[in-house]
């Protein structure tokens, strides 16, 4: 269990170098993925397999699909047609192919060892973390909450004022809209201050 | 020892590289580290609490990427260059 442990490690450590030295965006978030399973596998290895789980579905999941799509969305024309040739030759990805088979025999090992596969460190089930997180941490919980919140209405602005700038490029008709609205606002207002006396 | 490792070689990748992609994805790597500290420690004495550090940091995470990205996203349509000197006018 410990070989399991160290095997994992100096995979995540030799992918994050890996990921640091290369100069390609692509490459190195494909080390970096790599580099996240090994420590979800050490995660395991350490008897927290609910972490692992998501670990992979979250970190390796959802955020690097994030940084995939940015990563796409900025590689426009030329640039992205030599990367894909590029992306053809075996060699680059041999290094990510051989480093995540390593990963894979050792998780086949694991689960085929089975039952009480997170051995000698303690396991920390499931369901404790469940009820400190529903207990004591309830605050951080919400915390948490408010803060997914304000990044989520943050991006949402930051990808906003991009829409608006090109719209205002193209000459646009917004505006319009805007200036009968607060037309309308206006009246609401006077009615008010004349009935108010 | 493995979380020491991988933050220092976040903490590298953030000095080293000049490009802004890759200086979020050293965060990741140092943010991913601490929480490798935190799941030792809570495997170390067998408490849930690290494990709910970690979902913290996890939580954190998504959020400071999902805006460190659109923010990256602006800087890239504005100045049509990924280097983090550029945006850097602002004189003293």
């Amino acid at each position: 269990m410990d070989a399991a442990f160290y095997i994992a490690s100096v995979v995540a450590i030799g992918a994050t170098v890996l990921t640091i030295t290369r100069t390609n965006a692509v490459h190195a978030l494909l080390y970096l993925i790599l580099s996240l399973l090994a420590v979800a596998v050490a995660f395991y290895t350490m008897g927290a397999p609910f972490i692992a789980a998501l670990e992979v579905i979250i970190y390796a999941g959802a955020i690097m699909v994030l940084f995939i799509f940015i990563v796409m969305m900025l590689n426009l024309g030329e640039r992205a047609a030599a990367l894909e040739r590029r992306w053809r030759t075996p060699g680059m990805w041999r290094g990510p192919a051989i480093l995540a088979g390593l990963l894979l025999i050792e998780v086949a090992y694991l689960l085929l060892r089975a039952g009480n596969a997170t051995g000698a460190a303690q396991a920390v089930e499931p369901k404790q973390v469940a009820m400190a997180l529903f207990g004591p941490y309830l605050i951080g919980v919400e915390l948490s909450s408010i803060l997914l919140l304000a990044g989520m209405i943050g991006a949402y602005h930051l990808g906003m004022r991009k829409i608006e700038e090109m719209r205002e490029e193209h000459g646009t008709h917004i505006d319009e809209g805007r200036v009968v609205a607060s037309g309308d606002l206006v009246h609401a207002g006077a009615d008010r201050a004349d009935r108010a006396p | 020892m493995l979380a020491a490792i991988l933050f220092t070689l976040g903490l590298i990748g953030l000095i080293a590289r000049r490009n802004l992609v890759f200086v979020l994805m050293s965060l990741e790597i140092m943010l991913n580290a601490a929480g490798v500290a935190f799941i030792a420690a809570g495997a170390r004495w067998g408490q849930p609490d690290g494990q709910i550090m970690f979902l913290f940091i996890l939580a954190m995470a998504a959020a400071e990427v999902s805006v460190g990205l659109a923010l990256v996203l602006q800087l890239y349509h504005r100045f049509k260059t990924l280097d983090d000197e550029a945006p850097s006018e602002m004189r003293g």
